[in-house]
């Protein structure tokens, strides 16, 4: 093998004159958090809509809530993120179009809405499966009592719901923080994007490679940290989900 | 809005999009479904080994390749296999390997992965009195594996591991950050010399999802087919 590892490259100032390497791969992380976890906070929103309106009584509902499900999982993100940034600003009406392309950071608004819905689909999926997991008597029970079905819902089957697909929901949320890497094809600066500059830059492939894995690794731990605690904190003593 | 919708410009580059475009995709999916199919089984056997090496070694195989984005182990091939392949047949220099073969070791390798998980769950869903009935009558673990527990395990996951090559060809288009000619790559390539992002983009989201749609159709047809045998 014919390379030559230089690990203090990381301390050397970027071409870019942004700071040091690391600093520059800093940057990116905190955009690649950022994007991942405002994209979750709309995929929770939309996938809770979605995931509630394939369960109810009502077949219109049902087949809407479908039909969503099925565009944004057939479709591959890359394509979907190029129909949201280069398509959706030109079949708009003219003037909706000129705003969006003016607005200040494009890349990482569309990143958001593209990301959002597109987990979305795979949270309502989610969900879909949890409330179906619940048995039946539960629904049943809730009407009897005289609740509305919005609030059986809210009462009674959404709590249960929730908690038993937290573990699922886990990697979901690792998938949204892998998936912003995705962006980078329309120019949001993040992990990977400046991971590749400062390969460009400075010609050490792996060692930037190499700082990018292991900041992947420890976003992942963290993740994976978190929701285990939350998983605990809102566990229902006594009561072990979905088992 | 689509009063200057160009259709001709798909219909111009329908012969490029599918022959090369659709071709790559389609094979680059098989190959790494087959090499990941393969190399996962492989994965999951030595996952659930009672080798503890051998075990350590598979699950933090797995684990890192599922913690990582698609994009970036693209890249980490892209630059890494040259001098692989340097390293394998003894030369100084990172040799020139083809884009394709880049994009197939790739696949491959991050996809057996998920196959890995996918297999090591069939393999569980035996139950243990099978293998302990193979060798109580003299089988060997290569032959209880070959002839009573893996032909079980391949037909219990075949819908799992069909969905996940849905997938696999949907993550196909992610070789666009390489440059290289996949559909989406093909219709992206005349998208820019034509001008024409909105037809062409639409157009692959639209066979993208015509794909996907029927196949994962099959596959819950399939699903309930085997499902009543079991």
């Amino acid at each position: 093998m014919n390379y030559t590892w230089n690990w203090n490259i990381f301390f050397e100032q970027a071409l870019d004159g942004s700071g040091t390497y690391i600093h520059l791969l800093w940057l990116g992380l905190q955009v690649t958090i950022t994007t991942a976890f405002s994209a979750w906070i709309l995929a929770l929103i939309l996938g809770l809509i979605i995931g509630v309106m394939r369960t109810l009584p009502s077949k219109p509902a049902q087949k809407l809530a479908a039909g969503y499900v099925e565009l944004f999982r057939n479709i591959p993100f890359l394509v979907q993120i190029f129909l949201w940034y280069f398509v959706l600003p030109e079949v708009l009406p003219e003037s909706w179009g000129m705003w969006l392309k003016s607005l200040p950071n494009a890349a990482f608004w569309t990143t958001i809405l593209a990301l959002g819905f597109y987990m979305s689909a795979r949270v309502a999926e989610q969900l879909r499966a949890g409330l179906a997991s619940i048995p039946r008597g539960q629904k049943l029970a809730g009407s009897a009592i005289g609740l509305t079905t919005a609030q059986t819902y809210r009462y009674v089957l959404l709590p249960i719901a929730t908690r038993i697909i937290l573990p699922p929901l886990t990697s979901e949320f690792l998938n949204t923080v892998k998936n912003t890497s995705v962006a980078l094809t329309i120019g949001l600066l993040e992990l990977t994007a400046r991971t590749r500059a400062m390969q460009e830059y400075t010609f050490q492939v792996f060692e930037a490679f190499t700082m990018a894995t292991i900041l992947y690794l420890l976003v992942n731990l963290l993740v994976t940290f978190g929701m285990r605690t939350l998983e605990r904190k809102v566990a229902i003593p006594g009561y072990s989900a979905g088992r | 809005m689509f009063n200057n919708f160009d259709f001709d410009v798909i219909a111009r580059s329908l012969p490029y999009l599918f022959l090369e475009g659709m071709r790559f995709t389609l094979l680059l999916t098989a190959l790494a479904t087959i090499g990941g199919i393969a190399l996962g089984t492989l994965l999951a056997m030595m996952r659930l080994s009672s080798i503890k090496l051998l075990s350590t070694v598979a699950g933090g195989y797995v684990n890192l390749m599922r913690s990582l984005p698609l994009i970036l182990v693209i890249f980490w091939f892209y630059f890494l296999v040259p001098y692989i392949g340097a390293w394998v047949v003894g030369s100084d220099q990172p040799i020139a390997v083809g884009a394709f073969a880049s994009a197939l070791i790739t696949f491959t390798i991050f996809e057996a992965a998920y196959f890995s998980e996918i297999m090591r769950a069939g393999i569980q869903s035996i139950p243990r009195g099978q293998a302990a009935a193979g060798y109580a009558i003299g089988l060997s673990y290569p032959q209880v594996m070959a002839n009573v527990i893996l032909p079980q395990a391949f037909r219990n996951m075949l819908p799992v591991m069909l969905t996940q090559t849905i997938i696999l060809f949907q993550d196909t288009s992610l070789v666009y950050v390489i440059s290289l000619t996949d559909f989406l790559g093909a219709a992206s390539k005349v998208a820019q010399r034509d001008g024409r992002l909105v037809e062409m983009y639409i157009f692959a989201a639209l066979v993208y999802f015509a794909v996907s749609f029927v196949a994962s159709r099959l596959v819950k047809r399939l699903e309930a087919r085997t499902a009543i045998i079991r």
